[in-house]
């Protein structure tokens, strides 16, 4: 038997607390092979211990919620007995030691975990972020990530719908690659993983399990070094094909009543499934490894149990269900293997080549966890700038220009013309938009999908950047007409052990506790991802929000899209002060000023304008809308200009020259752009006035240029050319030494 | 009217096109399994788009090899017509039911957008939806779209009106602006020598329905159906 020395220890990633915790437990030194079930079940990645006390603070209950954080995705009803199940997942180690396959098994990850649970995937959207895009590595990452991401959904066949792509220097070594999955389902058959029923036979379906991916969760909870690319044999390798197959046979069989419980098997493989529907039913296990396929030889008890091959399942079944099982699994040529035997009592017991490797008591190994209240150093409080104290422009649409062809603002086109973003035949509104929104199959409803995160505001000031990011997500399906329902989320940070990432890690989730509480917008799902640093240097923090919304009738929806000339142009929300331009892209890109606090996010008024624009939405009276973001006001209308391929004007009128740079370019939250028949204009303002919201006609449709009144205009051709060809240049540029 | 789709593993189109079928003659078409040996009737077959097989060898390769490939085979001989589409193409010139070869994209990246199409031959049932020159707007959504065959297959193509459509500028001009996965001049569609099977990479099953933003894949199907009665 292998002896267990400080140095294995340490290389499987426990602390000398942990394993005095594991002797004390036993009463006796692990196996190796246990060790190597304590390492991946007690990482950060697969027990939350030094977040799990932060995610309590999140809201997760609405009378809409089915299923909240927990299980494998999230679910929400969406009427008509039908459910969308969904949640988020971050590959972000992976991804950066290898690009293609780190995105490719990131998507097929999180597919899993949807369609466990008994929905067919509708849609795949994914948040990205790069590190400074003239840095060597961004373009190879880029190219690598988006191909691995297209790769997959687009063989799988699910189609991905939308997302967001940042650059940013503080990205340069830890890239972010956060995958969200959204499935429909019955709202009555739903599939949970508690085990159940002694006896039972557990089956193994997919594909044969092989070397790759060991320690895959251990990875992903430890900092990066220079000797990061020696990892790439724990990055897996995706088969989407397989888990196309995989779907349609456990969709086949998920029809018939064959399953007590079902899980897929992700990050720490056969040991993170087995144990947890083992302690989500309080049963124990009898595991006979030498029933599992494998598809390499000599496998070892360690290798089987912590492998990560893709593309596999575990599954409690019926007893007398199993030939009915097996035959819809060999109808499309998928591995069907009964590895064992779910026993009454506490033991997790695994057999291998006629020795025990494993005898564990199931509930303390997943209760006795670690769980840490880690310390956090108070965080500077960034100054207000006022916008006086801001350079103004002289020509602002030679800034607008200059914005609208930057890495934060340039067309992502280049991006999600590689997916497939329309198979399924649902996708009703493309890439592009505020929200995707796909057709609920057979119906006229729809669902709204949107991520959204904005790191500089989290990291100039946490707790606000929190808000701003669920804030936004909230706006972004509110633009399209949806009733925003509830989030997953990816919280991606660096290392927690440092006080000043655990307080931006405790501030951001604050944020985030608040607007979800204010919105009526709750986590169901969600997934945290610390420790991306490198070399001691962390990233901005990163928590990603992916929010989803329903439209009763799919006939009431906007887009941001021009669609008519002589239309008025409203602006809605207005603001306090003549504009907010700390942290805004006109700071940073125009005036090179990176410091200052965000803006604030008034959630009450985030609420009430959103309420009401959607209901303008909903009551028919307008079909067009873009919510007021990064860039600000004179980016929003540019984007609904070039969007529509029709022209406006702005007024300045009442616009002091000195806070014109503010108003054009502050970022202040909680406002739209709509746009509506010049005759509705003046009904849309009594309504505004009613319902306590500020708005005012800021404009006109028409004409093939952005004009703003008194100081000249800008065709749409070229402001076009700038936007659309920012990053095919990037990515067609020769290649430079990496 | 009854139509068939044929599908394999890792089709995923096959309910795309189903739903569009459906709806152009009236009732829902038969869904057949790559297994299988014998087709019933059938006025129209139909190779959906996907990844059959994972395209892992070759787009079309190992489906084209499955045996109800060879049944679809024996009913084209009989003049049944046969509708391939994206991975259907592919398929279905892998088969030898048509000539040349579909490969990787000119930027050998993978393309999903609208593209503009002119139709360069109404003369068959395949276009009896539209009118000659008309230029119709589809997605494409293809790693390997690039269609190649040597020149004297192209020019008896050309000869003998076999090429339906062609990639071109929004204004109808087939140029290489207009072309965007380098396919040989310009080629989106064939038919065969008895022009009783299409292989197109375009997909009008995506714009049969004015919820999905284009309705150009509605007068394909439309005009199918009246033609094959």
């Amino acid at each position: 038997m292998t002896q267990i020395t400080p140095a294995l220890i340490a290389e499987h990633g426990l602390s000398e607390d942990e394993y005095a915790r594991i002797l004390a437990m036993l009463g006796r030194p692990p196996s190796l092979t246990e060790l190597g079930v304590f390492s991946v079940m007690w990482s950060e990645h697969c027990s939350y211990k030094s977040s799990k006390r932060w995610l309590k603070l999140l809201p997760t209950k609405a009378p809409w919620v089915l299923c909240g954080p927990g299980e494998n995705a999230g679910v929400i009803d969406i009427g008509d007995g039908q459910a969308i199940i969904f949640k988020m997942e971050s590959h972000n180690h992976p991804s950066f030691i290898e690009p293609y396959q780190g995105a490719a098994t990131g998507v097929g990850g999180i597919l899993r975990d949807v369609f466990t649970m008994g929905a067919r995937p509708i849609a795949n959207l994914n948040a990205l972020r790069f590190g400074a895009a003239d840095h060597p590595k961004t373009r190879h990452l880029l190219a690598g990530v988006v191909a691995g991401i297209g790769g997959y959904g687009n063989c799988v066949g699910v189609p991905t719908v939308g997302g967001e792509c940042g650059f940013d220097a503080g990205y340069n070594t830890n890239i972010l690659v956060n995958a969200m999955t959204v499935g429909l389902a019955d709202a009555g058959r739903i599939f949970y993983s508690a085990a159940a029923g002694p006896g039972s036979p557990i089956v193994y379906v997919g594909s044969k399990t092989g070397r790759d991916g060991i320690h895959g969760a251990t990875m992903a909870s430890a900092e990066f070094s220079e000797e990061a690319e020696a990892k790439r044999p724990t990055v897996q390798i995706g088969d989407p094909f397989t888990e196309k197959l995989l779907i349609e046979a456990c969709l086949e069989l998920m029809a018939t009543d064959a399953i007590v419980a079902i899980q897929d098997m992700g990050a720490a493989g056969l040991t993170s499934s087995s144990f947890e529907m083992a302690a989500k039913g309080k049963v124990g296990i009898a595991l006979d490894l030498d029933r599992v396929p494998t598809r390499e030889t000599g496998m070892t008890a360690y290798e089987i149990m912590l492998s990560e091959s893709q593309e596999r399942m575990l599954m409690v079944l019926k007893p007398e269900r199993e030939a009915l099982a097996r035959a819809i699994f060999e109808k499309w040529d998928l591995d069907f293997a009964v590895i064992g035997t779910i026993t009454d009592g506490d033991r997790y017991v695994a057999r291998y080549q006629g020795s025990v490797v494993i005898d564990l008591p199931v509930a303390p190994l997943a209760s006795a966890a670690p769980e840490y209240d880690r310390p956090q150093a108070p965080l500077p409080a960034p100054a207000v700038i006022p916008a006086a104290a801001i350079a103004p422009a002289h020509d602002p649409l030679a800034a607008l220009q200059q914005l609208m062809g930057s890495p934060d603002l340039a067309s992502r086109r280049w991006i999600w013309e590689q997916y497939d973003h329309m198979v399924m035949a649902d996708t009703v509104q493309r890439p592009g938009g505020d929200a995707a929104v796909v057709r609920v199959h057979g119906t006229a409803k729809g669902v709204a999908l949107a991520c959204d995160c904005t790191p500089r505001y989290c990291e100039a000031e946490p707790v606000t950047g929190g808000r701003q990011a669920v804030a936004e997500t909230w706006r972004n399906l509110t633009a399209v007409g949806a009733r925003p329902l509830a989030i997953t989320n990816c919280l991606n940070f660096g290392n927690p052990e440092k006080p000043e990432i655990m307080a931006q890690f405790a501030g951001c989730l604050t944020g985030m506790r608040d607007a979800c509480e204010a919105l009526a917008f709750p986590v169901v799902s969600g997934n945290v991802s610390l420790y991306n640093e490198t070399n001691g240097v962390a990233i901005p923090p990163t928590p990603t929000i992916g929010g989803v919304g329903l439209i009763e009738d799919l006939a009431h929806t906007a887009s941001l899209a021009l669609k008519a000339a002589g239309q008025a142009l409203i602006l809605i929300g207005g603001q306090e002060g003549p504009g907010w331009l700390g942290q805004s892209l006109y700071a940073r890109q125009i005036a090179g000023l990176n410091d200052g606090a965000p803006p604030p996010v008034d959630l009450a008024h985030e609420r009430r304008s959103g309420d009401f624009v959607r209901a303008l939405i909903q009551e028919g009276r307008v079909a067009t809308c873009h919510d007021i973001a990064d860039g600000g006001l004179l980016v929003a209308v540019a984007e609904m200009a070039l969007a529509g391929n029709m022209g406006l004007s702005l007024t300045l009128e009442g616009i002091a020259e000195a806070n014109r740079h503010a108003w054009l370019f502050g970022e202040d939250q909680g406002r739209y752009v709509i746009a509506c028949p010049a005759t509705e204009a003046a009904a849309v303002i009594a309504l505004s006035q009613r319902a306590g919201v500020a708005a005012c006609v800021i404009g006109r449709t028409g004409g093939s240029e952005l004009t703003l009144e008194g100081l000249g205009a800008i065709s749409l051709a070229g402001l076009r050319d700038v936007h659309e060809g920012w990053m095919p240049g990037l990515m067609a540029a020769p290649a430079t030494e990496a | 009217m009854n139509t068939g789709v044929i599908v394999f593993p890792g089709s995923n189109c096959d309910r795309d096109v189903a739903v569009a079928l459906a709806r152009a003659a009236g009732r829902p078409p038969v869904m057949v399994w790559h297994k299988e040996t014998a087709l019933p009737p059938l006025d129209l077959i139909v190779v959906p788009g996907g990844f059959s097989f994972g395209d892992y060898l070759r787009a079309g390769a190992i489906a084209a090899h499955s045996p109800v490939i060879r049944a679809v085979k024996d009913r084209a001989a009989t003049g049944v017509p046969v509708l391939g589409i994206c991975n259907g193409f592919q398929v279905l010139t892998e088969c030898g039911l048509l000539p040349g070869v579909l490969m990787r994209n000119r930027d050998l990246r993978f393309i999903c957008r609208d593209v503009d199409l002119r139709v360069d031959n109404a003369a068959w049932r395949f276009t009896a939806g539209y009118r000659e020159g008309q230029v119709v707007r589809m997605p494409i959504a293809h790693n390997e779209g690039n269609y190649f065959a040597d020149d004297a297959t192209l020019d008896r193509l050309e000869g003998e009106g076999q090429v339906l459509f062609r990639y071109c500028t929004a204004e109808g001009v087939v140029n290489d602006a207009g072309n965007p996965n380098g396919s040989q001049r310009n080629i989106a569609g064939i038919i065969n020598a008895s022009r009783t099977v299409l292989g197109m990479m375009p997909h009008p099953e995506r714009v049969a329905d004015p919820d999905l933003g284009g309705t150009d894949g509605i007068a394909f199907f439309a005009g199918l159906m009246t033609a094959l009665q």
